[in-house]
């Protein structure tokens, strides 16, 4: 089909034409890559032919030469054509490796089709598969080594394809994903509290206020038991009760207990699961390791993902990987705002590269802004340290009541102990008395902030309110004491007690906390404040996980399916090891079908050529332009400018600003960044300048998304709409997916629509009062 | 067997099982060392029992030598080859911050007590070798007397070799503050009994070198 | 505050290094100690020098990658936390503070003070794992019951960073610290158990290759681990091997 063609070019029905007419001749391309909306390239040759003297049928012919005998120049004009052909195809050529080619792919979701609870049976049973021998024959690279691609490398190694696994650390260990501590949600109603696939699927769907893709959350709230089977089989120590069975706490957002935990490292359990998952397959010699490789680009050959380039961060040498698709599981890009929760090293890298290779990027404004965060201390904090959410469960937020209190307490004049019970604001409890103080993290998080805006907050910088144990304290020292058949009215015992059950539930919580802040908090009450968290935008993937690019794949906190405009406590870790263990690895087939017979890629093609000059020139440019600001001062300012404007609630005005400030500061950086060292070296300013490169063109899709995104909804907050009480004020109009299209700089960028449609759900408001 | 001693907890289970048998073997020479102060016959007549029972001659001594030499070639052995694990060393290192004195310098106590062992093997062992294998006398008697005791007596009227053996014990006695719970340590018997073996070391470690010590004193003020 | 800093410097593994002094001013006493590092490095970069290399990553203690041995301490002078958990209120002002890399012979320098620690993954390799696909077709979660004390121990053994603190330490750059929590992880485990005597040998036998040094039971790894690992779990390793080659 994607050849090329000769043809007249009629500027009228053929028929209006006389024989004698003369027209001109066109190459022309015909482009059609899976489900791209179908593109025709034509080009004149210059070459005039008379309607009569044109063969129809020249594709038919040997000779393949259009114009006939009739023609008295044939022979030239033949070859004039033949010519033009040739030097069309290297246009062509030139075109395909540029990015401002547009052969805008069509969202098409693929969702299978009957009854929600029947949609992945079907689809497992109705997808392409490969058989066990031919697996051998097929190559995958998984870029990222967390819950997500350690899962999808370990699977995919188990089932026989050859797996080619990259992380920027210096093991798959240390991926972000070990941070993670509240737990992990599976609708396994162990408690017998009336949990079910439905209600968790529910709960993800209106946690996300109705922004996510029903049939994706079905999938996840289905395949959720299973990771716990798995994991229990894989060692991961889960917390037990002293029967021996396994123990779940809540969360925000919820009315049951289905979140599995293993203390406050619930991440760095499940990680290590994955991790031995992986080592075994590495030992079997299915899984070829690179550690300390960062991705640099993905290369596309004939429009399919082919493989990628990387750079050694030891020695420094760029280097070519091929495949016969390409998994991404590189996380989320929270770093934007340089003051995040992530880990130092967290990048867009490789999703904005495949963004500018044309995977489309989808609702890149859903942040969440975690409410349960060590507040900031000076300029010089390089990150921020968050609390697992389950602190919620037995700490109460307050503020002063009166703003005088406030004052004094922000100039250390008194402590929050010498606030007595009246003179304190509750106000999760005042505001939300359904759910309190387990609203879901964007609800949280602004009643927060709307506090400390309002004049009330308490740390020196008036951004912190309190999360106080002190109730939970006695609660449970009055329970111990009557098991134990002790005095419950004696305050001390009671203090004793209560607090060695706080410690036995949150002491490694509390212990980091004391470490940083250098205040104990079992006697005075913690303070927080938030900060960013995770993102629940990402690129654009279909109901298989594969996006707008063919045989180009989004797992985990990189894509952006599933939580819609607000992820739910606990859910990240279950997307992550659902994508990865349970849906990728079936998938995947139905693609990976068609290559059985294609053989290894060769990576001395064009494509990889000109993908890692490319990629060589920038390192260049990097280090051999002197300017005069080292890559944190410019991360610093665009954290400055995501935070101010486009953070916790946003309007239209500021939005503009930002799209303007971060293209501005990214012109600056281009002109004056500063890169130590050389680029054949283990050199982190480097790493660091590329990554920063592409978080300045993110920023300012960020923005423009959000400036697009005219309702507020989950973690997207627009001051222009809320409601009379200060809640987000969602849109019906707004019920889509925004996927953007690369086409040069991020504010050009096109928007494609994926209406959302609830058919098992009904879209209500979304209120915990 | 050679692949077995290829691993690197084998070597350290071999290292604590010839331990425990020392430590055996030292409460049990402590013990009739002990007899001396309370009476001469008695340790007379364990002395004799010890040096001319073929069960302990034939059998248990090769053991004990045995024991000995493995003890410290393998301590050697150990030595080298963690030298060997960390070529470079700190330019600032602050070992007292998290490990005791003891457990760092095991290979400097145990150099100290195998050159008291040079000094007993002289004093002691070479000569009852010389008695019972070269000259061939077996009966324990000296001028019609067991020589035992009085010989005990005559070693420590000596005051500097007196001093040196007080020395040599506070070495033992720092060896074993660390080696006992390190020997259990390493037979994996320590999980769930960490206390018990903390309290029984002390005591171990403490009273034995002491009354040693108290062995050598005693004699030497009442000879 | 004021301090002096002496940081090991080099360039690269094959090239020679040493400590080179640094002045470092204006530290506040509420940054940690990789703000501090982050500091320096901004001034190295503004006078055209090249800034220190050390590893870091999720600054929260739990990923692993800091590895400092401050003043002759892993992760310094504080107690059960990683690099990135000291703060510089540890110090005083005018303080002298040596920074050096791990050291082992089985973690060669990589630059500065980043040290290649992919020993520890190889050994993980050989047997860190429980044989079971991930097909998620394995037996319900619940019907094992797992004692409450074993579960919690196999915890405590598992919150293993994989820092190398633990080797670092040790004067005989001994790896067992390491080694017997993942042993311990499983063997405790009804799920790891089958496969147990197996997976003790093969461990231990790639840490030998690795080329670690032998444990004399000082104790340091346990006192320095930033997550408190006891050295009951290589107590319970070394039970693990006797059992698997006696039994």
């Amino acid at each position: 089909m994607n050849k090329i063609t000769y043809s007249l070019n009629y500027r009228k029905p053929k028929e209006e034409y006389s024989p004698d007419e003369q027209l001109l001749v066109c190459v022309r391309y015909y482009h059609k890559v899976n489900n791209c909306t179908p593109k025709i390239i034509k080009k004149s040759t210059g070459v005039k032919c008379k309607l009569k003297d044109w063969d129809t049928n020249w594709h038919k012919k040997d000779c393949r030469s259009p114009i006939m005998k009739s023609d008295k120049d044939f022979k030239s004009k033949n070859s004039l054509i033949e010519q033009a052909a040739k030097n069309f195809e290297q246009y062509l050529k030139e075109l395909q490796s540029s990015p401002k080619l547009k052969f805008s792919p069509k969202l098409i979701s693929n969702e299978p089709k009957g009854a929600i609870k029947d949609k992945w049976t079907n689809h497992k049973n109705n997808i392409n598969l490969v058989n066990p021998a031919n697996k051998r024959l097929i190559d995958i690279i998984v870029v990222g080594t967390g819950l997500a691609g350690g899962s999808a490398a370990a699977t995919l190694a188990e089932l026989g394809y050859n797996v080619k696994a990259f992380c920027f650390q210096d093991s798959p260990r240390r991926a972000h994903s070990i941070a993670a501590q509240g737990g992990i949600n599976a609708a396994k109603n162990y408690q017998g509290d009336g949990d079910s696939t439905y209600r968790l699927f529910y709960d993800t769907v209106k946690g996300g206020d109705y922004r996510s893709r029903e049939s994706n959350v079905y999938r996840l709230a289905e395949v959720s038991t299973n990771i716990i089977d798995q994991c229990v089989a894989q060692g991961v120590p889960f917390a037990r009760d002293y029967g021996g069975l396994l123990d779940n706490r809540s969360f925000g957002g919820v009315l049951v207990s289905r979140t599995f935990y293993a203390k406050g490292q619930t991440g760095q359990q499940l990680l290590l699961g994955a991790y031995s998952a992986m080592n075994r397959q590495i030992s079997r010699g299915k899984i070829k390791m690179y550690n300390r490789h960062e991705m640099l680009d993905v290369v596309l050959v004939d429009g399919k993902a082919r493989g990628i380039i990387t750079r050694n961060l030891i020695t420094g040498a760029v280097e070519r990987h091929s495949a016969h698709a390409v998994v991404l599981g590189s996380g989320g890009y929270g770093n934007v705002f340089y003051l995040s929760t992530n880990a130092m090293g967290s990048n867009v890298t490789a999703a904005w590269k495949a963004h500018k290779r044309g995977a489309y990027f989808a609702n890149p404004c859903f942040t969440q802004i975690h409410p349960t965060c060590i507040p900031v201390s000076g300029d010089h904090q390089s990150k921020l340290t968050l609390m697992s959410e389950s602190l919620r469960n037995d700490g109460r937020i307050w503020v002063p009541k009166n703003k005088k209190d406030a004052v004094s307490i922000r100039e250390g004049k008194i402590t929050p102990l010498e606030i007595s019970e009246d003179n304190r604001d509750y106000f999760l409890e005042r505001r939300y008395p359904a759910f309190g103080n387990l609203v879901p993290r964007d609800v949280a998080s602004r009643a927060a902030k709307e506090r400390c805006d309002a004049g009330f907050g308490v740390n020196t910088t008036g951004e912190a309110v309190y999360l106080d144990f002190a109730a939970a304290i006695i609660r449970y020292g009055k329970e111990q004491a009557h098991i134990n058949g002790e005095d419950e009215s004696n305050q001390d015992l009671v203090n004793k007690l209560g607090t060695s059950v706080i410690k036995k539930k949150y002491g490694n919580l509390f212990q980091m906390y004391e470490k940083i802040v250098d205040q104990n908090p079992y006697k005075t009450p913690m303070m927080i404040y938030p900060a960013v968290h995770y993102t629940m935008g990402g690129i654009w993937v279909d109901y298989n996980l594969m996006t707008t690019i063919p045989g180009l794949y989004a797992i985990g906190e990189a894509n952006f399916s599933d939580h819609g405009a607000n992820r739910l406590g606990a859910s990240a870790l279950m997307q992550g090891l659902a994508d990865g263990y349970f849906v990728l690895p079936y998938t995947i087939g139905d693609y990976l079908s068609d290559d059985i017979s294609t053989g290894p890629i060769p990576t001395d093609t064009i494509e990889f050529e000109n993908a890692e000059s490319e990629a060589i020139k920038k390192l260049d440019f990097f280090v051999n332009n002197k300017g005069k600001h080292s890559v944190d001062y410019f991360h610093k300012k665009l954290g400055k400018i995501m935070w101010n404007k486009c953070g916790m609630a946003r309007n239209s005005k500021e939005l503009n600003e930002a799209i303007n400030e971060i293209s501005e500061l990214r012109k600056l950086f281009w002109k004056e960044v500063k890169v130590p060292g050389s680029k054949d070296e283990f050199n982190e300013e480097l790493a660091k300048a590329g990554r920063v490169a592409d978080f300045l063109e993110l920023g300012e899709l960020f923005a423009k998304d959000a400036l697009s995104r005219e309702e507020s909804c989950g973690g997207h907050f627009r001051d222009e709409y809320q409601t009379a009480e200060g809640e987000a004020m969602r849109d019906k109009n707004y019920q889509f997916v925004s996927a953007w299209e690369y086409t040069g700089e991020p504010k050009d960028a096109i928007l494609h629509k994926e209406e959302l449609n609830y058919n098992d759900i009904e879209v209500k408001e979304r209120s915990y009062k | 067997m050679s692949l077995f001693f290829d691993s690197s907890i084998a070597r350290k289970v071999s290292m604590a099982l010839s331990a425990i048998f020392l430590m055996v073997f030292l409460l049990q020479h402590f013990a009739i060392n002990l007899t001396s102060v309370f009476s001469a016959e008695i340790f007379n007549q364990i002395s004799h029992f010890m040096g001319t029972n073929p069960l302990v001659q034939f059998v248990l001594q090769p053991i004990l030598i045995f024991g000995v030499i493995f003890h410290f070639v393998m301590g050697f052995i150990l030595e080298f080859r963690n030298n060997r694990s960390s070529k470079v060393k700190y330019a600032y290192n602050n070992g007292g911050a998290n490990s005791s004195w003891m457990s760092r310098n095991m290979i400097w106590s145990g150099l100290a007590i195998l050159s008291f062992m040079v000094l007993h093997f002289i004093d002691f062992w070479f000569p009852e070798i010389n008695t019972k294998f070269i000259l061939n006398d077996w009966s324990g008697l000296h001028n019609g007397e067991f020589r035992y005791f009085t010989e005990l007596q005559h070693k420590f009227s000596y005051g500097p070799r007196v001093i040196f053996y007080c020395i040599a014990f506070c070495f033992l006695s720092l060896h074993l503050l660390h080696g006992f719970t390190s020997a259990f340590q390493s037979m994996g018997s320590t999980v769930g009994r960490k206390k018990l073996l903390q309290n029984l070391s002390y005591l171990y470690s403490i009273c034995i070198p002491l009354g040693f010590v108290f062995i050598a004193l005693f004699h030497f003020f009442n000879h | 505050m004021k301090l002096k800093l002496k940081i090991w410097r080099q360039k690269n593994s094959t090239s020679k290094g040493s400590i080179v002094n640094y002045n470092v001013d204006n530290i506040s006493p509420d940054m940690s100690f990789l703000e501090m590092l982050d500091v320096l490095n901004s001034t190295l970069i503004k006078n055209d020098e090249s800034p220190v290399s050390f590893d870091h990553d999720c600054r929260e203690g739990i990923c692993g990658s800091c590895s400092l041995y401050i003043n002759g301490q892993a992760h310094g002078p504080d107690r059960a936390i990683t690099t990135c958990q000291l703060h510089m209120r540890k110090f005083k002002d005018g303080d002298t503070i040596y920074i050096e890399p791990f050291r082992a012979t089985s973690f060669p320098v990589i630059k500065d003070l980043v040290v290649d620690r992919s020993a520890f993954d190889r050994i993980q390799h050989a047997g860190g794992y429980i044989s079971v696909n991930t097909s998620g077709n394995t037996q319900d979660a619940n019907s094992i019951p797992i004692n409450k004390t074993d579960a919690d121990s196999a915890f405590d053994a598992a919150t293993c960073i994989g820092c190398g603190a633990c080797v670092a330490t040790c004067k005989n750059s001994s790896a067992m610290l390491f080694v017997g929590a993942k042993v311990s992880q499983y063997a405790l485990l009804p799920q790891g158990k089958v496969e147990a005597a197996d997976r003790v040998v093969k461990m231990i036998d790639q840490m030998d290759l690795e080329g670690f040094g032998n444990c004399s039971n000082t104790g340091a790894c346990e006192v320095e681990c930033p997550k408190g690992i006891s050295l009951d779990n290589i107590a319970r390793m070394n039970r693990e091997l006797m059992k698997s080659k006696v039994l």
